[in-house]
Formats: C-alpha cells, sequence, structure tokens
C-alpha cells in the first residue's frame, strides 16, 4: 500500500498543531455501526474531528428525539416537490434502508438511530425527470434538535436531479442514503442557506451502480457550523462519481465538507471538485477528501481539487487530500489543494482599467467560482450560488 | 488636448530595511499627440514611474506631484486615474482566473465611458480591433492573460489600448518579448490610436528598434531614478551605440 501524505496548505499567519499529523490508519478501517454506543461523543482530538468546534455540538451529539412539539415540529419537510417519487416509509432495517449507509460518525448514528421512518424517494427506472424533486427542510428554531434520514433510490436508467434545500435553523443531523441503479444518471443537490445559528451535520453515502453517473454537489452558504460527508462507492464497474462542492464563509461560520471516494471496482472515474472563499474574523472552513483504490480498482480514474480564496485576515481554511493507492494498474490518479489570499495584483490591473474596487474584487470572486459553477451546470443553483455570493460581499461593503 | 505634468516626483517603496527611494525628483510633460520615449538601464526606475502614475498601491509618494490638465492625479483611486484618461500598458500583465477576456473589455469600457457600450457597434469593434492585431478570436473568450505568451499578453495590452481610447497611454516595455511581425504589428496599433484619438504616449523601451516606428518626439534618459538627459529622436541612437556607461558613471559620483 502506498500512502501520499497529505498537502497542506492554509491561510498565511496560521499555524495549526494539528496539521503536523499524520493518519497511520487506513481509511477502510473507519469504524461504521448502527450502534450509538460505538461512537462515543467525540473530544476534538480525533482525526475525523480535529477541525471541528465539538464543544458546540454537545446537542447534534446527543442521542436525543426530534425536539417536535404539539403542532410545532422542529423541522418542517415540505414534500410537495417529490411527490411524484415518494415511496412508503422506511423503518429501521426495512431495506434498502441499512443497505448503503452505516454511520460512520456520532452525529450520523444518532441521526440513524432517531429517524423511525425514513423518507423514502424512488425514481422508477428508465424514467427521465425532467423538473427538479425538491426536498425543502425548514428548521423552526435554533437549539432544536431535529433527525432525519433518507433514502433516495434511482432505478436503473432513470435521470434525475434531486434537491434537498435547508433554511432555517435547528441542530440538525441528516443521512442521505443514494442507490443509483445501473445505468442511472442522478444528480443530488444538497443547499444549505441555513440562519447563522443553525448547526447541521450530515453524511451522505452512495452507492453507484454499473455504468450510472452520480453527482453530489454540496453548496454551503449559511449555518453556524455545518459539516456535510460525501461518500461513495461502487456497486460495479463503469461508474462515475462527480462531488462538488461550494461554499463561502463569514465571520464566525465553520463550514466543512469531507468526502470518501471508496473506489473499490475496476474502471469508475471519481473527481472530486471543492471551492470556497472566506471572509471575515474566525471564518473557518475544512476539506479532506479521501480516495481508497483498492487492489480490485484496476483501470480507475481520480482527481480530487481543494482550493480556497482567503478574502480578508482572520480566516482560516484547512484542506487535506488524502489519497491511498493499494494497486498500480490505474489510469490516472492526482490531487491539488491550494489556499491563496485575495490577489492585490488582479485588483490593481483591473482597477488600472478603470473598474471600480467593489466591482473589481467581485469580477475576481466572480472568476475564481466561475469553473466550479459551469461544472455544476443546473441554473437554479448556480443562480442562487451566485445571487447569494453577491450578497456576501455586498454585506462587507468592499 | 490633454497634458500630464509630472513635477519633482519622489517615490520609495517599502523593503525590509524601511523605506528605500527609488524615484529622486522626476520631471516630465506629456502632451497629447506626441510620443517621449524614456530609455534607462535596468532598475532605473522606470517602471516604478508607469506604476506610481498609474496609482499602484506598491509605491509611496513622497513628495511633487502629478497632474492630467491640471487635476490632482495623485489624489485619484486608480480606477479614477483610468477614466480620467490613462492608461498603462504593463511590462507584466496580470492573469485573471475566470474572468474572460470579453467579460473583462465590456466590463472596463463600461466603467470608462459611465455607461455599457452599444452591443451592435461593440462587439463590431472588438472584432476589428483583434483582427488588426492578428488576436484570433478565440481569445475574447479565453480568460484574461490566462496561458498567454508573453507577446499575446501584449496585444492584448494594446487591444485594451485601442478599445478604452485613453487619452495618455504609458507602454512600459511593450516591445520586449515580441518577434519582428508582432512589434510591427503593435507599433501600428499604437500608430493608429495616435491618429485616431491624439493620443499622448510615453513609451518605455530598451531598444531602439521600436522608435524605428513609432517616432518619438523626445527622448529622455532615465538613470538612477531621475531623467538624466532629454533629447530628440537622435539621442536614441547616440544611446543605442554607446550604451548608458557614461551617465552610470555620472550617477555614480553623486
Ligand atoms: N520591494 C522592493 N525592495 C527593494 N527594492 C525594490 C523593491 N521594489 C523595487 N525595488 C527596486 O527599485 C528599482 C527600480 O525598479 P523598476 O522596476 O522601476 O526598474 P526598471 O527601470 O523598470 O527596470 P527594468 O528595465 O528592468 O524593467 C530596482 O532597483 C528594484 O530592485
Ligand atoms: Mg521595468
Amino acid at each position: 500500500m502506498t500512502l501520499i501524505t497529505p498537502e497542506r496548505n492554509q491561510a498565511a499567519g496560521h499555524v495549526d498543531p494539528a496539521a503536523a499529523y499524520v493518519p497511520d490508519q487506513s481509511r477502510a478501517e473507519r469504524r461504521t455501526s448502527f450502534e450509538v454506543a460505538d461512537f462515543p461523543v467525540p473530544h476534538g482530538r480525533e482525526e475525523e474531528w480535529r477541525f471541528t468546534p465539538v464543544d458546540r455540538l454537545g446537542n447534534v451529539f446527543s442521542d436525543t428525539p426530534t425536539d417536535d412539539r404539539e403542532g410545532d415540529p422542529a423541522a418542517t419537510f415540505d414534500a410537495t416537490e417529490v411527490e411524484a417519487v415518494l415511496a412508503e416509509p422506511l423503518g429501521p432495517g426495512a431495506a434498502p434502508r441499512g443497505t448503503v449507509l452505516v454511520p460512520a460518525d456520532r452525529a450520523a448514528v444518532v441521526a440513524s438511530a432517531n429517524t423511525d421512518q425514513a423518507l423514502h424517494l424512488k425514481l422508477a427506472a428508465d424514467t427521465v425527470y425532467d423538473e427538479p424533486l425538491r426536498l425543502r427542510i425548514h428548521g423552526n428554531g435554533a437549539g432544536r434538535r431535529s433527525n432525519a434520514h433518507y433514502v433516495l433510490e434511482a432505478g436503473p436508467h432513470s435521470q434525475g436531479l434531486v434537491i434537498l434545500e435547508h433554511t432555517g435553523s435547528a441542530e440538525h443531523t441528516g443521512n442521505l442514503e443514494v442507490i443509483v441503479g445501473d445505468g442511472a444518471n442522478l444528480t443530488v443537490v444538497t443547499l444549505q442557506q441555513w440562519e447563522d445559528d443553525a448547526h447541521h451535520l450530515g453524511q451522505h453515502d452512495a452507492l453507484v451502480g454499473r455504468d450510472a453517473a452520480y453527482r453530489h454537489i454540496a453548496v454551503t452558504l449559511g449555518g453556524a457550523i455545518v459539516r456535510v460527508n460525501s461518500n461513495v462507492r461502487y456497486a460495479g464497474p463503469g461508474g462515475e462519481a462527480t462531488l462538488l462542492g461550494v461554499y463561502f464563509a463569514d465571520a464566525g461560520q465553520h463550514l466543512e465538507h469531507r468526502s470518501f471516494v471508496d473506489h473499490n471496482a475496476p474502471r469508475c472515474t471519481s473527481l472530486v471538485t471543492y471551492k470556497g472563499a472566506l471572509q471575515g474574523d474566525t471564518a473557518h472552513t475544512v476539506w479532506v477528501g479521501d480516495v481508497l483504490i483498492r487492489k480490485e480498482a484496476e483501470g480507475i480514474e481520480t482527481y480530487e481539487l481543494n482550493r480556497n480564496l482567503v478574502l480578508t485576515d482572520g480566516a482560516r481554511a484547512d484542506s487535506v487530500p488524502n489519497l491511498e493507492i493499494e494497486t498500480g494498474e490505474i489510469a490516472g490518479a492526482g490531487h491539488a489543494s491550494s489556499t491563496g489570499r485575495f490577489d492585490d495584483e488582479q485588483l490593481f490591473y483591473l482597477m488600472a482599467r478603470g473598474i471600480p474596487e467593489a466591482e473589481a474584487r467581485k469580477l475576481v470572486v466572480r472568476g475564481f467560482f466561475a469553473d466550479i459553477v459551469a461544472r455544476i451546470g443546473v441554473p437554479e443553483v448556480v443562480d442562487t450560488l451566485m445571487a447569494a455570493i453577491e450578497a456576501e460581499l455586498a454585506a462587507t461593503g468592499s | 488636448m490633454a497634458t500630464l505634468e509630472i513635477r519633482d516626483l519622489h517615490v520609495s517603496v517599502d523593503t525590509e530595511q524601511g523605506p528605500k527611494e527609488i524615484l529622486k525628483g522626476v520631471d516630465l510633460t506629456v502632451r497629447s499627440g506626441e510620443t517621449h520615449a524614456i530609455m534607462g538601464p535596468n532598475g532605473s526606475g522606470k517602471s516604478t514611474l508607469a506604476y506610481s502614475i498609474a496609482g499602484h498601491p506598491k509605491y509611496h509618494v513622497t513628495s511633487g506631484t502629478v497632474t492630467l490638465d491640471g487635476e490632482d492625479v495623485l489624489a485619484m483611486e486608480p480606477d479614477e486615474r483610468a477614466r480620467a484618461g490613462l492608461f498603462l500598458a504593463m511590462q507584466y500583465p496580470v492573469e485573471v482566473p475566470g474572468v474572460t477576456v470579453s467579460n473583462f473589455l465590456r466590463t472596463a469600457k463600461t466603467a470608462i465611458d459611465g455607461e455599457a457600450p452599444k452591443l451592435r457597434t461593440w462587439v463590431k469593434d472588438v472584432k476589428s480591433a483583434m483582427e488588426n492585431l492578428r488576436m484570433d478570436s478565440a481569445f475574447a473568450e479565453r480568460n484574461v492573460n490566462e496561458g498567454f505568451s508573453g507577446g499575446e499578453k501584449k496585444r492584448h495590452e494594446i487591444l485594451q489600448m485601442e478599445l478604452l481610447k485613453p487619452k495618455i497611454a504609458i507602454l512600459d516595455e511593450t516591445d520586449s518579448g515580441l518577434d519582428v511581425d508582432a512589434l510591427r504589428i503593435v507599433s501600428e496599433g499604437v500608430n493608429r490610436a495616435k491618429e485616431g484619438t491624439d493620443l499622448g504616449v510615453l513609451l518605455i523601451t530598451h531598444y531602439t528598434r521600436i522608435l524605428r516606428y513609432i517616432k518619438p518626439d523626445f527622448v529622455h534618459v532615465f538613470v538612477d531614478g531621475k531623467v538624466a538627459e532629454e533629447g530628440g529622436p537622435e539621442l536614441a541612437e547616440r544611446l543605442e551605440n554607446e550604451g548608458y556607461d557614461r551617465f552610470l558613471s555620472a550617477a555614480a559620483q553623486n
């Protein structure tokens, strides 16, 4: 086994003592379990929690039911735009629930244990869904615990776009379990537009079928602490996984994205691209991208990339790619990660052509996101994203 | 008719050992229609002069004045200077990832004119300006300066100059890195602007070859942060033959 040591990049002026830590355990050996007792409440020194402000997450880590009150649920799930694919909910142990997602951390296990009936969406085989299938999740109050587990099945050769939209505030744990049937083409967007005081931890696991194409797009703009883990493995050869993420962190926000691509089948591909911007004191983003290429994963191709743009002092971006390779018979594997400060030379160049500073900044930031935005290619997600970025930039008045 | 006046300009940059004076009293006047060549050895402060006029934040003016038609240029932000009619073709143009040339040009033109250009004529103007500079139309959809060759970057600078129509343009070594054909093409662009808009030009160069295409009215020898000698086009020839030794030894004695 080759273990390529992670590159680490941080904004100038920030030294992270924990960054010296090099994992000595293969990603394959990470524990998964349905038993809450198997995951003690994290103290923050664990490999997978070392960047996260766990001291503020006591509520989401606790093994507690959803804080629903008489006529006032902790979170409202508006399923009107997914009615076409709504299937019977699934209790614990009712397949396919539990066949793809086994909780891999404390937040996921308490979400699983405290969700009695998992929302079940089923895209019929050989069917193309033209309209986006949108599930709106609205948190009804800061501090209120909300647990969720969704099972999403895309039948063989189906095609569709599913959007999970998070707004409002809550202490939300949400698991998403995705089965991409053979030859299916499924895009999942998870949009985090929470209020400033929301906490949201989520584990999204997908099993990508033979010759299927799966895209997972995380767009995180709001929330005090958001951590979305997007994991993929393959049910057969020829699968394609594209994991994309865009985030914009302001002062006081901790936005964390982790991905794990388990190349457990031959001739599959994965492409992981996350880009983020940060501004304001204590804005903190984390990206950890794990890729494991197992012995049997011959002929696969993988590339992962993370770029961060630090717009102001006091913000910090952690970026850690990990690539483990157990076979030499691959088509390609690579990773790149960088964190750069806003480039004043670019600003000067644009201003020297008459463009006012605020507009020049906007151009540079939009330009930074341009390639990933093009790759997302879902017009309504892109529009929401660009509008949010403009608003973020306008808010600083720079 | 525009006049750029530089009077006794002193400029410093911050270094680890504290501020370092680079420009030590520059006097220069450039009027519409005039072409001034500035020649001088490496490190004499030519780019510093260019950047200081354009308002790069790295350069600190410690004394002296720069005015454009009497207006205080030094009080203006870089974008205001550009809108007032100044243009700097940079020695090392900057890459701006994700911003296409066409978006950049349209945004700059809109900023300079205070209103968006008429789409129809603008598209035509850009197209013909690019053709004149032998730039493939594919450049319009590429990101600003990203992956451009040295010569392509310089053409792109002149393209901007032709489209933005400044009153006074400073060309900082626009000729370096150009092959003979490109040099001619770029020079034609400058001459078109001179004829079309009565552009005043401050041309910074090491070589007389560009002066065969763009005829200077005045030549200034720049040494150790100031103008050491001034003359007509014949001075350029002398420099080409004799080099800067004469001036350098004089500067060393100061
Ligand atoms: N940050 C800095 N610290 C120290 N010296 C500096 C700094 N920035 C610029 N200088 C010096 O200022 C001087 C003038 O530089 P400038 O770029 O203006 O020269 P130039 O005449 O344009 O040279 P060239 O012909 O090579 O383009 C140089 O000696 C340079 O090293
Ligand atoms: Mg120079």
